[in-house]
């Protein structure tokens, strides 16, 4: 109880400091570990009929996933988007490959979302994320912030924005990571 | 006394220490940073304001510390002065967010900074927009509990962030959400899922024994929601009530100066939606009275909200049409937005080789009807009920209405175009706060765009955007080009100018050029501007940003690791 009573005002108090020190001590200890690729965070965020999603469940049976953070009123998020959805069928044929774009519209235009992936005619699956946690979590400052995961959960690849011709690249890489090739510094 | 805490620090995370090995095996460390600087250079011709410093940066760094179930965060944020168009309190330098978190089974306690939402936001938001300078986060505690599939608890403390301080104010809240799918088990193979939920917001605010009136401590707001999807069919609802809240910010559209009213407050949202591939269909309704729902009631500008109200019309992202960018009244406001999207399928006579798009979207919004609560009591009148609004009754003023129809198709592997046209009518007096330059209410613009797309080759592309925008009022009429040269994935140039062509209340009409560079590599992106900014409103969600006129170089550097 004594604990409890100085040790969470001074944990309140410190609490920059304490973080700090945490980081300070993982990289001198973590100088000597093997380079583990990261993982997915666990967040919850919500299906397009607004159920309840924890990000950790995403998988696609030890393929990869491409994890697209976009936006309604992002132009090169819907271009994006765009010549994926022309290409997707034969990506998936081709490679096995799942893409989730999840949509950072807030409450705004999150409604606009379901209607509008479907009026486009695009068969991907999407997520909602509006008050930004999974966007938070991931550290994605601009949209379109696109990932590679490979088959076993881990990061692999991560680029931002998008110009006409990138989405070439990223099959490219796919093709690549299907082969067993570290793709991580490309 | 500083030795103490140190060894007190060290004693503590001994135990870690030597288990060290195990202990970090699988922590991570991740982070951002964003750097958004600008020098000013005077330019009288368009209106600059005087730039003492002649630079502006906003800049930030966030740690992201993972650890199984562990996580701890940390952001260092610099505003040395903050970009023109910033609110000056943001000025400084610091660490204005750090938290820590743990899962243990099904429950989640964070503690320091956090946003959170509830529902759609009516009664409680707490989140962070950069580009626009918005950050209400709330520093205390946040506790989230899942009973099984398919409940959800959210309980959250704290009081809000106002810029490097904190609001005077406690706000404390409570969620609950139900997917009845998943808790009855005979319902889970069911076509038909709903999900209900409701809150509890309440924000504590001393009163101040010496004010001309009584006023509540304690504010309460509750918020109901019901959200059903069958097949194609969508039904999003959501209605919220506020006890009465008497402060600076009850002020609404035609009476700027109605404060202290004891009107209770109410929202309604509405939003049901039909589709299938190649065609959707979306009709939404929405009602605010006096929601304006702040952890300070003697504020009156935009800064401590405690909710959020979504607007309901289209956000455009070209230059001109998001010119007369529409701002919620959170103290009333009725409006209504339909849209159609339609894939005219590819193969076909009018749908072409590859098929064509069609957006076509109507939004209205009108003020609510106020009526005397009194015949000797005027409608806003301070210190009493203010006025009386029949719930389904619209207000003469419109606000705003907004009819776009937006066409795209590509035609061959190497060119595609969209084409759209947008109609506007923007209350200038109420949305901008002021009439226009030509001292009337209302603008009215027809505006028109041309984006096309043409690859030179599969990672050489060439774009070309022209816009214009015709009308009467305010500053009259515009005309824009930008060329944009991108080379996959990681070099983009572009060169534009906006051009004021008809004005009355100009002498001379207005070139406003741009050449941007930029350059990509994975999660890095830097970017170079030099040019003319025109003066305007920038919005996200309803909540804008007024921008002054400048012209400079500004630098744009993004990273994520």
């Amino acid at each position: 109880m004594l604990i409890v009573k100085y040790l969470i005002p001074f944990y309140m108090k410190n609490l920059a400091c304490i973080v700090l020190f945490l980081f300070c001590v993982n990289i001198i200890v973590g100088q000597n570990t093997e380079k583990k690729l990261p993982r997915l965070p666990s967040v919850n965020v919500k299906t397009t009929d607004n159920k309840t999603f924890n990000t950790s469940q995403i998988s696609n049976n030890g393929k990869p996933v491409i994890v697209s953070f976009w936006a309604l009123w992002c132009k090169p998020c819907m271009k994006e988007l765009t010549a994926i959805s022309e290409v997707y069928e034969d990506w998936q044929t081709e490679t096995g490959v799942k893409l989730i774009a999840v949509s950072i519209d807030d409450s705004r235009s999150s409604s606009n979302v379901l209607p509008t992936v479907n009026g486009k005619g695009w068969t991907f699956d999407v997520l909602l994320d509006p008050n930004g946690d999974f966007k938070r979590a991931m550290n994605v400052n601009m949209i379109p912030h696109t990932f590679i995961i490979n088959g076993n959960g881990e990061i692999v690849w991560q680029h931002t924005s998008f110009s006409e011709g990138s989405e070439l690249k990223l099959i490219e890489l796919i093709r690549k990571l299907n082969k067993g090739e570290d793709i991580s510094g490309l | 006394m500083k030795i103490k805490k140190i060894l007190f620090v060290a004693f503590v995370l001994f135990p870690a220490l030597t288990f060290s090995q195990s202990f970090f095996k699988n922590s991570e460390i991740h982070g951002s940073f964003q750097f958004d600087g600008q020098y000013y250079i005077a330019d009288s011709a368009i209106g600059t304001p005087k730039v003492p410093e002649k630079t502006g940066i906003n800049a930030y760094g966030n740690i992201i510390y993972t650890n199984n179930n562990f996580s701890a965060g940390i952001r260092f944020e610099t505003f040395l002065p903050a970009l023109q168009g910033f609110d000056r309190r943001m000025n400084g330098t610091g660490i204005p967010y750090r938290y820590a978190s743990y899962k243990i089974k099904n429950l989640d306690v964070t503690l320091g900074n956090f946003y959170e939402q509830f529902g759609n936001g009516l009664i409680f938001r707490a989140y962070e927009d950069w580009n626009l300078g918005y950050d209400n986060s709330l520093d205390g505690l946040k506790v989230r509990y899942s009973i099984g599939k398919g409940i959800f608890l959210k309980g959250v403390i704290g009081k809000q962030r106002k810029y490097w301080d904190k609001s005077p104010g406690i706000v404390r809240g409570f969620d609950a959400e139900f997917c009845i799918n998943d808790i009855f088990e005979k319902l889970s193979e069911k076509k038909t899922k709903v999900i209900v939920g409701g809150s509890f917001v309440s924000k504590f605010q001393a009163d101040d024994p010496t004010f001309k009136y009584k006023l509540p401590e304690n504010v309460a707001a509750f918020a109901g929601r019901l959200n059903i999807s069958r097949g194609g069919f969508g039904l999003n609802s959501e209605y919220a009530y506020k006890i009465n809240d008497p402060a600076k910010y009850n002020k609404y559209a035609n009476n700027t100066e109605c404060s202290y009213i004891y009107r209770p407050g109410q929202a309604l949202y509405i939003n049901t939606s039909y589709s299938r591939k190649g065609f959707s269909v979306q009709l939404a309704a929405k009602r605010i009275d006096n929601m304006s729902f702040k952890s300070d009631r003697n504020v009156n500008d935009n800064v401590l909200d405690i909710n959020f109200l979504p607007p309901l019309t289209r956000q455009h992202t070209y230059n001109l049409s998001a010119m007369y960018p529409y701002a919620t009244q959170p103290n009333g406001e009725f409006g209504f937005e339909g849209q159609i999207i339609y894939r005219i399928k590819k193969g076909t006579k009018l749908g072409g080789k590859y098929g064509t798009d069609i957006t076509i979207n109507y939004s209205q919004i009108n003020d609510i009807k106020r009526d005397q609560i009194n015949d000797t009591t005027s409608v806003g009148a301070e210190g009493t009920f203010g006025y009386n609004s029949p719930f389904f009754a619209i207000g003469k003023e419109m606000f705003f209405r907004d009819f776009n129809i937006e066409i795209s198709r590509k035609f061959t592997k190497k060119f595609k175009m969209m084409l759209s046209y947008v109609y506007i009518s923007y209350n200038h007096e109420v949305i901008g706060g002021e009439q226009t330059k030509d001292s009337k209410k209302m603008v009215n613009a027809h505006i028109g765009i041309a984006d096309m797309t043409y690859k030179i080759s599969d990672v050489h592309a060439l774009r070309l955007e022209l816009q214009a925008l015709t009308s009467f009022e305010d500053e009259g009429s515009w005309v824009m080009g930008l060329l944009e040269y991108t080379i996959a994935p990681k070099w983009f140039f572009s060169i534009g100018d906006q051009y004021n062509y008809k004005t009355e209340t100009y002498d001379k009409s207005l070139h406003y050029y741009i050449v941007n560079i930029g350059y990509i590599h994975d999660a890095t992106r830097i970017s170079l501007t030099y040019g003319r900014q025109r003066s305007g409103v920038v919005c996200t969600g309803g909540v804008c940003r007024a921008v002054p006129a400048s012209n400079g170089i500004s630098l744009s550097i993004t990273s994520s690791f």
